[in-house]
């Protein structure tokens, strides 16, 4: 049983385990909201403050909630903060929480965060769960980021309002509807799946001393 | 006393998630339903302070922009207009001062600078094409013209519907335009003062537009006619020199609001 350093708890989320491209976790909110670059950015820095504050809460008082109700006591955790991030951006950004309509509130069903919630800070302690929160909640806004530049610059040939492309670019509509959302999340997870696919070189079976037999990297 | 369940946690990574062993069934522990209560009591107390504290410092700033944003349309649908009075839909009559405001219709009264209204704005929302828009237009009572128009509230597609927020040749007609409004296309126009030219590849969104502001004209028409001759009549008597309290310490006082 090998324990994991506060590096990795820290890089897992960013990267290797990405709570979008990885664990394929709250879709709704990345194909939803990432129509343009500010509305990925503030869900995205939205998420991040609930899932921080909520691992934070979570780990801190994991010793006295007793199991039965924990389920109960982190979504209150949960919906408290979510409840503050929706005041919050009203209050801040008023123009971008009205476009975000009711996907600041669903924040609450965003199942990375009751995730990470029941498999790491209820187990680790208030740091580690920190870092894991860090970790995980900056993977989430890398890939909205990443969702939201691709949409806005080739559905409206801007980034962040900008203008890139100048005013003879034709924008891809669609790229900015609901179907832009699928279409560019299923090529980022095509390209990712070739990008460690290309990195694995066929093994032959090996044979174990007590006669297992695997497939490391064979199956590909 | 949670350092025993870490194991568990490890088992999320498949590559040592399953070696063989069953972990062992956890004791039962009875908690009692008194200290279940507690927890989640307490928990919910915290967390109703916690929202409350948000809300009383988020809720100014929210209103603030609230009539931030509702003063900058009213001045902008209502071209000269320095300022603007609410006024309530109370029994059939428009009143600056009802007993009650909640619940009750309204409109705002443009004023210039010299306390000469200068037209009523209304808002309205009813379905467009995907969703409910909602939008503040200006009338003129004494012509019967519409004088600008605003989409506030609208998730028409985009590129397409959305046009009517942001094609600015679409949205300049209502500023001059005979009510009621009827929707042409583009090139059967006949040059009437009515008609309003809609957006190609948006029709159903700008003549759900038209339909939003004709509602609204045909259902309050009548005591915006009859307010308006009231304060515009008060008008004409401040302008002869008389005291103009009548009309600017009204509308000084709506302001407030």
């Amino acid at each position: 049983m090998r324990k994991t350093t506060p590096q990795e708890d820290l890089l897992r989320g960013v990267w290797r385990e990405n709570p979008v491209l990885v664990q394929l976790l709250g879709m709704c909110p990345t194909l939803a909201v990432t129509g343009s670059v500010a509305n990925a950015l503030t869900m995205g820095i939205a998420t991040f403050f609930v899932l921080l504050g909520s691992s934070i809460m979570v780990s801190a008082v994991k010793s006295v909630i007793p199991k039965e109700v924990r389920i109960s006591a982190y979504v209150l955790i949960i919906a408290t903060f979510v409840q503050i991030a929706d005041f919050v951006t009203h209050a801040v950004v008023p123009e971008i929480h009205k476009s975000l309509g009711p996907f600041v509130p669903l924040i609450v069903v965003n199942c990375i965060i009751l995730g990470r919630q029941e498999a790491f800070s209820s187990r680790n302690t208030v740091w580690r769960s920190t870092l894991d929160a860090t970790g995980t909640g900056l993977g989430f806004i890398i890939t909205m980021m990443l969702m939201g530049s691709v949409r806005e610059l080739l559905g409206n040939g801007s980034w962040l309002g900008y203008s890139v492309f100048g005013a003879h670019f034709q924008p891809w509509i669609i790229m900015i509807l609901p179907p832009g959302g699928f279409f560019t999340l299923g090529f980022i997870l095509l390209g990712l799946a070739w990008w460690t696919g290309r990195k694995h070189v066929p093994v032959r079976p090996r044979r174990w001393p007590h006669g297992v037999t695997t497939e490391v990297g064979g199956a590909v | 006393m949670s350092e025993k369940k870490l194991p568990m946690m490890e088992s999320e990574n498949p590559t040592n998630g399953s070696n063989g062993e069953v972990p062992p069934p956890p004791r039962e522990v009875d908690v009692s339903a008194f200290r279940l209560i507690g927890t989640l009591t307490l928990a919910g107390a915290v967390a109703g302070i916690a929202i409350v504290i948000a809300f009383k410092w988020a809720n100014p700033k929210i209103q603030a922009y609230n009539a931030k944003v509702l003063s900058a349309a009213v001045t902008n649908v209502l071209g000269g207009a320095t300022r603007y009075q609410t006024v309530y839909l109370d029994n059939g009559k428009l009143t600056p001062t009802p007993p009650d405001t909640a619940g009750l219709d309204r409109v705002y009264v443009g004023y210039d600078k010299a306390g000469k209204p200068t037209g009523v704005a209304m808002e309205n929302a009813e379905p467009g094409f995907q969703d409910v828009i909602d939008l503040l237009f200006g009338y003129d009572p004494s012509t019967g013209d519409v004088i600008g128009m605003k989409v506030l509230t609208s998730n028409e597609t985009p590129g397409l519907g959305a046009r009517i927020t942001s094609d600015s040749a679409f949205v300049k007609q209502f500023d001059d335009v005979a009510a009621p409004l009827v929707g042409v296309k583009e090139g059967q126009g006949k040059g009437k003062k009515d008609e309003v030219v809609m957006i190609t590849g948006s029709t159903i969104s700008s003549r759900a537009v038209i339909k939003i502001i004709n509602d609204r004209i045909d259902a309050i028409k009548k005591p915006v006619d009859a307010y308006w001759s009231t304060i515009a009549g008060s008008v004409t008597t401040a302008s002869g020199g008389a005291p103009s309290s009548g009309g600017s310490g009204t509308s000084a006082g709506g302001n407030k609001e």
